[in-house]
């Protein structure tokens, strides 16, 4: 291995498609050099080269090294593993979590281009993201998750040996479903790890249940002291964290019960950032690794035959299929990342008279902070609001279409040229709204002196109506919270559109 | 700093538990997917690992979602010829124009289709089912012994003699004997040389320790080299053995009244019974035996694959079974089943000589004797004469009819399901 891998040299790391450790360090040598050279902050990397087998594994436990059992990623570990065989499917050739130091994996059946692609990609693309992103920085805490997971393991598989899989299997079920409404949008979130989780949790476990016993206190009251408690609300505000609420005042969990609402509660805010921040992560780790290699091809550090192969594959994952191909499957994220990147450096780099008018302030500015900044304290949602030019909009012939159900035919409401431009942006940031995409069900009232029943209501956007699972997510509320479980569906102006109900 | 770790010898498989977990969620479903892959495969296909599809729902993940309608807006890419106020008809669940409503797996399909290994597989086909009181016989029977070493024994016959410890007997007891005399004689050459030293070489004093030498060393010669005491013997103990041997006799009518349909009944029925019993039992003999007017013993190939007809006389194939039996199958160390399978269609006068034939000879040697009639209009002659037989020994003897091929399985579990001690 040479050691004089100095700046400006002109032979090429490597010829040919097999790569081994040494130039796997070869190539993250000269990655980390470029990177560095461009601001990239990063955590130090932690790279393992696994099998096809092991990435499969990897797949089906949505991305945790470290996961607890369940029957669901057996189901996928089995979906992917066919449609794998089969060769329906490529792996993707890289998973990257996001801990300190940050781990990343590289398949053993990949040529050395792909490697180099994907340390670019993984090790210093979404690496700086999670790094630098406020998301991640809110609600993740990369050195203490592996930790984290470690303790949700064996917590769970302890309560597995002492009440039973099966009992532990209903409540993650029900956890599961409602793993999307177990995140505090509006609280910074505590930080978590392993040693003090685990003395926590006991203290918790014992101080949580005479909380709850409080509350559901059987004593009879004076007449008159009932009638102000009918007065009192409970909760007092509408609650958004359904799990937060049904581990803290579900009345019938039993203290082990509570704290795996709890683990599944904080893998969700874990994964939350990442829901929020698709079409940037992705954008951002395609646009570094396109850049970060050309530089390196430009110093003439890599053959025409990797670019050619690194080309075609990059070329792959940024297409856009039209509307109107088979292959259209809604908007790819990579796609749109990257270009949303790339437009911005053209706008730093080469504004036009246009660019000038909607982004005078990027106009002419170093392009690296301008990325740097807008990495660090956007979301898909208000990046998109932010920063997708009129150029990019007509690059890739953007449409807005309504669809109504009171109308017969849908309608084109705006399309790429002047009327439009705002209306498509404003519309296309929308949509990565998780608020708008998921159904808004919050903890409306509980009958506290009454039959303890939970309300939950729905506040409908736009009059959509919920979809067809609803009464069997009623079933696993119900199954958390213990007694009858209402929902009703509220619409703009208040009114109860639809309700639901299941008693237990 | 980068650091690059080796994974790919640590542990695949990770997901094992997590499929195992899923399977057992599913047990119902996916017995219920194994028992219709069973009626509408060819039972040869069976010995592979199975596909096995259950529906989608019942395995769905619920989370509260959008259902369709309301107002929603969508940017979809790649604007070919629309301009804004365009009308458009709603697609018919076309590619693109659909959106985002559907199902909230991300995956319209019905079915979730999966692969069960060989090994599996056979575990939900052959749930619960075991050959008949085999555990009584093999726990009464003349077990058959094994010998086994344990170790070694100073008593023994002389073709167990154990050299090699026999002589590592030999030299300790030889250290022990003689180490008295040899430390002595060290001591006395020691002295008649410090004696030469000194020029007193002839003095009597060294003459004495000469004679003394002398002495010693005829003693240490004198230890046996081997003795009696030193052989050792490779012990060998006889271990009983449980039995668990079995043999299954498949008797087929293959005469000229089983047509291609009734011959392929019964060939599945076989061919399940077949793959049951080479799952279950690892030491078990098949024969085989077909019959049209005369019995004769083949092979499995011969029996599944080759093409008989003739007329029909039963009891030739029990008497060639009896035959055997009374040759290679001693009833003391076989347990012995019997199944035929059969149009029912005999000659008239061979049914009772039948009757007779298990009556006398086979039923008091055999476990269990199962008697299949296949696709018959009604019960024929035989069937009437295995209806005595039935009565008189009803746990032995076991007799159903199968109609169409949809009943081989049921009549199968039929037949051989576990017997709850009562």
């Amino acid at each position: 291995m040479r050691e004089d891998t100095a700046v400006g040299q002109r032979r090429p790391i490597s010829e040919g498609s097999d790569w081994n450790f040494d130039l796997l360090r070869a190539y993250d040598r000269e990655i980390a050099r470029v990177a560095a050279q461009y601001g990239l902050d990063t955590y130090p990397n932690q790279i393992e080269v696994i099998t096809s087998e092991q990435m499969i594994d990897a797949y089906s436990s949505v991305g945790m090294p470290v996961g607890y059992h369940h029957w669901s990623f057996g189901k996928q570990f089995m979906a992917i593993q066919k449609s794998y065989k089969r060769g329906q499917m490529g792996l993707a050739y890289e998973i990257v979590i996001n801990s300190n130091p940050c781990i990343a994996y590289l398949m053993e059946e990949n040529t050395m281009t792909m490697q180099a692609l994907v340390i670019a990609h993984a090790c210093y693309g979404h690496n700086s993201f999670f790094k630098g992103n406020y998301l991640f920085r809110t609600w993740t805490d990369a050195e203490a998750i592996l930790d984290y997971l470690v303790f949700a393991r064996n917590y769970i598989a302890e309560c597995e040996e002492r009440y039973g899989e099966e009992a532990v299997e209903e409540i993650l079920d029900s956890c599961h479903a409602l793993m999307n409404y177990g995140v505090d949008r509006y609280k910074r979130p505590a930080r978590l790890s392993m040693a003090k989780e685990q003395a926590r949790q006991r203290e918790r476990e014992e101080y949580l249940q005479s909380q709850v016993n409080l509350l559901w206190r059987t004593l009879p009251v004076k007449e008159a002291a009932r009638r102000e408690q009918r007065e009192e609300r409970f909760p007092p505000e509408p609650q958004e964290n359904l799990l937060y609420f049904i581990e803290k005042h579900a009345p019938r969990l039993a203290p082990w019960q509570r704290e795996i609402v709890r683990i599944v509660r904080k893998i969700a805010q874990y994964f939350y950032p990442q829901r929020q921040t698709q079409v940037m992560n992705e954008g951002w780790a395609t646009f570094w690794h396109y850049t970060l290699l050309n530089h390196l091809y430009e110093e003439g550090r890599l053959t025409d035959g990797f670019m050619i192969e690194f080309l075609q594959s990059h070329t792959n994952v940024v297409y856009q299929p039209p509307y109107y191909s088979r292959a259209y499957n809604g908007i790819n994220p990579y796609a749109l990342g990257f270009n949303m990147f790339r437009d911005l450096r053209r706008i730093c780099e080469n504004p036009t008279e246009e660019d000038r008018r909607w982004f005078p302030e990027l106009a002419g500015a170093d392009w690296r902070k301008v990325l740097d900044f807008a990495m660090r304290n956007f979301k898909d949602e208000s990046f998109i609001a932010q920063y997708l030019s009129p150029h990019l909009i007509r690059e890739m012939r953007l449409f807005a279409v309504v669809d109504d159900d009171r109308e017969d035919q849908l309608e084109v409401a705006a399309i790429h040229d002047d009327a439009g431009y705002q209306q498509v942006r404003r519309w296309l940031a929308d949509q990565y709204n998780l608020g708008q995409r998921e159904p808004n069900i919050q903890v409306w009232e509980v009958d506290l002196y009454g039959d303890r029943s939970l309300t939950l209501r729905h506040f409908m956007h736009q009059r959509r109506p919920l979809g067809e699972s609803t009464p069997e997510m009623l079933k696993h509320v119900a199954r958390l919270w213990g007694y009858d479980v209402y929902l009703e569906s509220v619409d703009e102006t208040g009114e109860v559109q639809y309700a639901e109900e299941c008693r237990v | 700093m980068s650091q690059f770790v080796d994974r790919r010898l640590s542990g695949k498989n990770r997901s094992a538990v997590n499929r195992q977990r899923f399977l057992r969620r599913f047990k119902t479903q996916i017995r219920q997917a194994v028992r219709e892959a069973v009626s509408g495969r060819r039972v040869a296909d069976l010995e592979r690992g199975e596909k096995i599809s259950i529906p989608a729902k019942d395995l769905s993940e619920p989370v509260f979602h959008h259902g369709p309608g309301g107002r929603r807006v969508i940017v979809h890419p790649g604007n070919r010829e629309f301009v804004t106020g365009d009308r458009i008809d709603r697609p018919e669940g076309g590619a693109g124009q659909g959106g985002r409503g559907g199902s909230p797996d991300g995956e319209g399909l019905d079915e979730f289709v999966f692969e069960l290994s060989r090994e599996e597989f056979m575990n939900y086909f052959f749930e619960d089912l075991a050959l008949p009181d085999l555990v009584k016989k093999q726990l009464t029977a003349v077990p058959e012994v094994k010998r086994v070493r344990a170790g070694f024994v100073s008593q023994g016959n002389p073709a167990n003699l154990h050299v090699v410890r026999s002589m590592k007997q030999a030299i300790g007891r030889r250290l022990a004997m003689s180490a008295g005399a040899r430390e002595r004689l060290r001591e006395a050459e020691a002295a008649l040389e410090a004696l030469e030293a000194r020029g007193l070489g002839a003095s009597p004093e060294a003459e004495a320790l000469r004679e003394e030498i002398e002495a010693l060393r005829a003693r240490v010669a004198a230890v046996p080299f081997l003795d009696t005491w030193d052989l050792r013997y490779a012990h060998r103990i006889d271990q009983p053995q449980p039995t668990s041997q079995a043999v299954m006799f498949c008797i087929m009518d293959v005469s000229g009244s089983m047509d291609e349909q009734r011959k392929n009944i019964a060939k599945r029925f076989f061919m399940l019974l077949y793959l049951f019993l080479t799952r279950s039992y690892e030491k078990i003999d098949l024969v085989f035996i077909r019959h049209h007017t005369v019995a004769m013993e083949v092979d499995e190939e011969d029996f599944f694959h080759s093409r008989e007809t003739g007329g029909t006389v039963a009891s030739s194939a029990l008497t060639l079974m009896y035959d055997i039996i009374r040759e290679r199958y001693p009833s003391a160390a076989w347990n012995i089943y019997c199944a035929q399978a059969s149009d029912g269609d005999n000659w008239e006068g061979d049914s009772p000589r039948c009757r007779e034939l298990l009556l006398g000879s086979i039923l008091p040697v055999v476990q269990y004797y199962a008697y299949v009639e296949i696709e018959s209009e009604h019960p024929q002659s035989l069937w009437h004469e295995y209806e005595y037989v039935k009565s008189l020994y009803p746990q032995q003897f076991a007799m159903q009819r199968i109609r169409g091929l949809e009943d081989i399985y049921p009549v199968f579990r039929e037949l051989f399901r576990k017997k709850v001690p009562a």
